[in-house]
């Protein structure tokens, strides 16, 4: 049954703190309907017109400058959480130093949602198969947390703890997704594998950052998608690659530790067997092109 | 809690300012057919697959089946009603009726929005640039090609008339 718009309040705050006030409000209010965050609608709408939204109050974010902002510092990036794909695509510092966020923006849906959905939605609606959240894995990426008693920060890597469940409470909002500026120069890719170019999600994606001297790899990042309940960074198989020379034998232990930490599904978009195969075929690549 | 009330909306829909009372929920696409009663815009999916309500909402192509009302106050909008009026608009529907870029037309008003909004950021597209800029809008009936033909026809249009 199609949702009906008439039973959705939606708050506007026009700054943060008054934001973050009406999120501890809703939170202690055990008689009101908790406050859900509502950014680009990419996904939240779509949940709406199916009739299968769980809550009755928005609180939408789009009045908010400081969600927005881009904030290059000396030794990290901070990319408000607020920002759309297109914008994150065509940022100059992005595009030169984190270019797998940037491939992985231009690849979620086709423009009309990149003009519309933004980092911070596609982190909280913490789906497996996030665009984003290789590439943000393999950057070591952390989110800067705000609620009214404080700010805080926390890995990316351990914000999603099971299917569809993050380490944020209600009455907090992601303000910023930090990125340290240390990969310049290192040997990365971006796949993501799914029915078409445009608008598919994803089968299986993937994003290496491999930081090879002297003929070895000093530093490895593995994170995949739709692989496991949550974004995975596949910290076996960097393991497997760390300290080591680049040859048959480093690539073929990847590919068995690659096999053993992810765990694939069948679901609607592609099954278990072809998603393993991919994955292994995915880090072989990555891993050949790195030895050219 | 107090039930959600409709909120007075003020925008600019293909330069006329408008006015009109939506719940903050509402979807555009459903603001811009019942209560503006602009009926170009489609719906095709409802959600954000298929490009056929695209429109232009402060410069941006979107689907208007994802916007909330909420977030439209203050914004200008362009629907294909208002694609006469617009120079690079009003082109692209000329090359699509002179080289046959709409069969059914259903898709067409997306279509035409999203190769506006493609040829006012670039005024020579590749092949592969037209087809990553409308790789969002689905069509049935064409097979792209004469879509595809269509905005390159346009886009040497436009830079026939500048020149």
């Amino acid at each position: 049954m199609r949702g009906d718009p008439g039973n959705f309040e939606v708050l506007t705050p026009t700054s943060l703190p008054e934001a973050l006030r009406l999120m501890s409000e809703a939170a202690l209010d055990q008689d009101s309907p908790l406050l859900k965050p509502l950014a680009g609608g990419t996904d939240l709408m779509v949940l709406m017109e199916m009739g299968a939204l769980q809550c009755e109050r928005f609180l939408s974010l789009h009045a908010i400058d400081e969600l927005r902002s881009f904030r290059p510092e000396e030794d990290s990036v901070a990319i408000g959480a607020a920002m759309t794909f297109s914008r994150i695509r065509t940022e100059a510092i992005l595009r030169e130093e984190f270019p797998l966020l940037c491939e992985a923006a231009g690849q979620v849906g086709a423009l009309a949602i990149q003009n519309r959905g933004t980092l911070g939605g596609n982190i909280a609606n913490a789906s497996p198969a996030a665009d984003s959240a290789p590439a943000l894995l393999a950057y070591d990426a952390e989110l800067e947390i705000v609620s009214q008693s404080g700010t805080r920060r926390i890995p990316y890597s351990a914000f999603h703890t099971g299917y569809k469940e993050m380490q944020l409470r209600p009455d907090e909002l992601i303000r910023s997704i930090l990125l340290p500026r240390k990969w310049k120069g290192c040997h990365q890719s971006f796949r993501k594998v799914g029915a078409r170019a445009a608008q598919a999600i994803s089968k299986v994606s993937f994003a290496g950052v491999l930081r090879i001297s002297d003929g070895l790899i000093q530093e490895a990042r593995i994170a995949m998608g739709s692989v496991a309940p949550t974004p995975l960074r596949c910290v076996h198989t960097e393991r497997a690659l760390q300290g080591k020379k680049l040859d048959f034998s480093a690539i073929g232990r990847a590919k068995e530790a690659l096999f053993k930490e992810i765990s694939p599904v069948d679901d609607i978009r592609s099954n278990r067997e072809y998603r393993l195969r991919v994955s292994l075929n995915l880090i072989e690549d990555f891993l050949l092109s790195a030895r050219k | 809690m107090s039930a959600p009330k409709k909120i007075s909306l003020h925008c600019t829909v293909n330069g006329e300012p408008r006015e009109l009372n939506a719940y903050p929920m509402a979807r555009l696409l459903d603001v811009l057919r019942e209560d503006l009663r602009l009926t170009g815009t489609k719906e095709g999916c409802g959600e954000g697959e298929c490009g056929a309500c695209a429109v232009i909402l402060n410069g941006e192509l979107v689907n208007s089946c994802l916007v909330p009302a909420i977030q439209v106050q203050g914004a200008e909008i362009l629907t294909i009603e208002g694609a006469a009026n617009h120079p690079i608009a009003a082109q692209v529907q000329e090359a699509f009726l002179r080289h046959g870029g709409v069969q059914c037309g259903i898709c067409s008003p997306g279509v035409i929005l999203a190769a506006a909004n493609l040829l006012s950021h670039d005024k020579a597209p590749s092949e592969a640039d037209i087809r990553e800029s409308l790789a969002g809008n689905l069509c049935r009936c064409t097979g792209y090609s004469k879509i595809v033909d269509s905005v390159a026809y346009a886009a040497s249009d436009l830079k026939g008339t500048r020149s």
